[in-house]
């Protein structure tokens, strides 16, 4: 289901979704509950759209100001996987609404974020479907154009993706880069993991001491942000070299270190995935 | 979002939390009539900067009298510290340090919460305690549905106070801090030092606040002591035309969709011997108004030889994005010679129609990026 399918960007979505092969159930919008949206029925609330739709994942696209409360209600409402494509939720309200929505046994991706596709079967999410193809290549990435790219690669040379997954560019956020290397560990239809990092905090670090310990399928990585200065935030709220801390040279050297291939360019990943693969 | 010293201390103040009495100076005279209202005999002259190290840098001075105070401030003010001039100095009460604490809130990305953090060692960089003894530094993650109950105050206290009064002063002062982010959404709250005096008050000698800029929106009060400097104006032009911007300082202009594209971009020219002029997400539309605006912008720079558009068209078909770029070049002229990459839906109708223009057109970034580099 979508929450906020009224608005432009939730309405788009969701029919581009539909249009991809998602059994988009349905969508919530305030007040406008017993109407028909684009083919779409719309509820006044998540409680409502899951008792008539069994709906089981949302993806919210409400603004900003609106997520916090958006998100407990969708894991109130029984949905177990939450996707946040909005943009500028602040910090305090998303570590609210993640307690709130962790304690309900929900998940959630994002907030700020393209969502999460397995090519041929479903996407939930703002993806360009098209620059995908099914296969056993699994995509995490902090990023939205940035992961178009390095797939768009991947496909050219006849590399075909799992599942690609964008965890957004908020400092707090859902499932992070280890949540998702677990997953795409124990995935049988997944061979090898492109993780694509950048600058800011210390995740790409933690997931190479993850990847060291649990990991045994190839991983591939390349991590924007070298040549960011210090103290200035990239775009992503979350993208910021503060104290010394957070720059591309330590994330490179711990992946390293873990036996990652991290290459300088996303154009030379198929090459090296190719070789081992 | 960074604000001065002078402006936490008043944010502290509102919230009850101690601090020392102090005044903020422009000018050497406006420091000596301060030190004379204060009615004070030893006062510390301090530099009002947004960047740490003041005190390294020589930025924080004391004094016995107006002879000292007026020699302190004529000293600090016009000093540069780390690249910023000091241009006012706060004159505050010097206490006697009996002993000095380390206390912050912040917001931890690991924990997914904000973290209380706290030590005996204070007055230095809690960055060197972390790395050399990292058992002395205390953390605590705090729900945010239950926030600081009595209990947790008085546990956190206990872990710097032995003396039961100042464990609850202590407790007022870790609860009021956790109020004080909260309510105007701080992504950190730091006080380096705290300190106990010589007469056993409990006090905060500095303040360091930081502020979520996705929560400006609903603090007018905090965003109206912003002070962008001359870089920030810029980037705060930019972020109105729904643009993130970073100038860099290099020749090759950039425009991308996306922040990791935009990084992305700029790695590459690096690696490819070019120097990137600057960091630019546009977002994703291919309004053409868009264009023309962030043109403007790279254009302003005066160092830029070359500009590189690297779109990656998703959802936004690349034939729109072409008719977008042709729309905004009628308008701007320009002899920089511009280097366009276009990906995604429709990306061969797109380069089609950018055909017989005087752009560069290239079908990989690395192309795109090899191209602008030759015609620095």
């Amino acid at each position: 289901m979508v929450q906020g399918i009224t608005g432009r960007d939730g309405g788009f979505h969701a029919s581009k979704m539909r249009e991809y092969g998602t059994r988009i159930v349905g969508g919530t919008s305030p007040g406008k509950g017993g109407t028909v949206h684009d083919g779409f029925p719309v509820f006044n609330t998540v409680s409502q759209a899951v008792k008539e739709t069994s709906a089981d994942t949302s993806i919210i696209f409400v603004p900003a100001p609106f997520v916090k409360d958006a998100v407990m209600e969708a894991a109130d409402g029984g949905i177990k996987l939450i996707i946040v494509i909005t943009e500028g939720v602040p910090t305090l309200d998303f570590i609210a609404a993640r307690h709130y929505a962790t304690a309900l046994g929900a998940r959630i991706i994002g907030p700020n974020c393209p969502g999460l596709i397995s090519p041929g079967k479903s996407l939930v999410g703002i993806m360009p479907g098209n620059i995908f193809t099914p296969g056993r290549t699994g995509v995490i990435s902090r990023s939205g154009t940035l992961t178009y790219e390095v797939v768009y690669n991947l496909t050219r040379a006849g590399i075909g993706q799992s599942t690609a997954v964008g965890i957004g560019g908020d400092p707090v956020a859902g499932l992070y880069f280890i949540d998702l290397l677990q997953m795409f560990q124990g995935d049988p239809d997944t061979d090898s993991i492109v993780m694509i990092g950048e600058i800011g905090g210390d995740a790409e670090e933690r997931a190479a001491a993850f990847i060291k310990e649990h990991v045994t399928k190839p991983v591939f990585s390349f991590i924007a942000g070298r040549t960011a200065p210090a103290d200035k935030r990239m775009g992503h709220a979350g993208a910021i070299i503060s104290s010394g801390t957070g720059s591309a040279k330590e994330k490179i050297a711990a992946l390293e270190a873990a036996g990652v291939v991290v290459v300088n360019e996303p154009a030379e990943i198929p090459a090296k995935l190719k070789a081992v693969v | 979002m960074k604000i001065h010293e002078y402006q936490g201390k008043e944010l502290f103040d509102k919230m009850g939390i101690p601090t020392v009495k102090g005044v903020v100076c422009r000018s050497v005279q406006e420091a000596l009539s301060a030190y004379g209202e204060l009615g004070l005999k030893r006062a510390v002259v301090k530099a009002q900067v947004l960047t740490g190290g003041r005190g390294k840098a020589g930025g924080i001075k004391l004094g016995n009298n107006a002879g000292e105070i007026a020699a302190a401030a004529e000293s600090i003010l016009g000093m540069e510290i780390k690249g910023l001039v000091v241009d006012r100095v706060m004159v505050a009460e010097a206490v006697d340090i009996a002993a000095e604490y380390y206390f912050s809130f912040a917001v931890d990305r690991n924990a997914k919460s904000v973290v209380m953090i706290l030590s005996r060692e204070g007055g230095v960089e809690i960055e060197e305690v972390a790395a050399k003894t990292p058992e002395k530094i205390y953390k605590i993650p705090i729900f945010p549905f239950v926030g600081i109950p009595d209990f947790l105050a008085k546990k956190a206290a206990s872990m710097l106070f032995d003396d039961w009064q100042l464990v609850m002063q202590g407790k007022d002062l870790i609860r009021n801090l956790y109020k004080l982010m909260v309510t105007t959404d701080a992504s950190l709250v730091e006080v380096n030092p705290l300190v106990v005096t010589t007469e056993g008050r409990l006090i905060a000698l500095d303040a360091k606040l930081n502020f979520d800029d996705n929560a400006l929106f609903r603090q007018p009060e905090i965003e109206a002591l912003f002070e962008p400097d001359e870089e920030e104006k810029r980037e705060l032009e930019a972020k109105a035309n729904g643009f993130s911007f970073v100038h860099l300082g290099g020749e090759i202009g950039c425009m991308v969709n996306g922040a990791g594209l935009a990084m992305a971009t700029m790695d590459l020219i690096k690696l490819y011997g070019g120097k990137p002029a600057n960091f630019l997400d546009i977002g994703g539309s291919s309004n053409p108004r868009k264009v023309i605006e962030a043109m403007k912008l790279l254009l302003s720079d005066k160092e830029v030889k070359v500009v590189l558009i690297n779109i990656f068209g998703g959802i936004t078909r690349c034939d729109d994005v072409a008719r977008g770029l042709i729309t905004a070049f009628n308008e701007i002229k320009t002899d920089i010679p511009i280097v366009i990459r276009l990906t995604g839906t429709n990306e061969k109708e797109g380069r089609a129609l950018l055909e017989g223009t005087p752009f560069h057109s290239a079908e990989t970034m690395g192309e795109a990026i090899q191209k602008a580099v030759a015609l620095v």
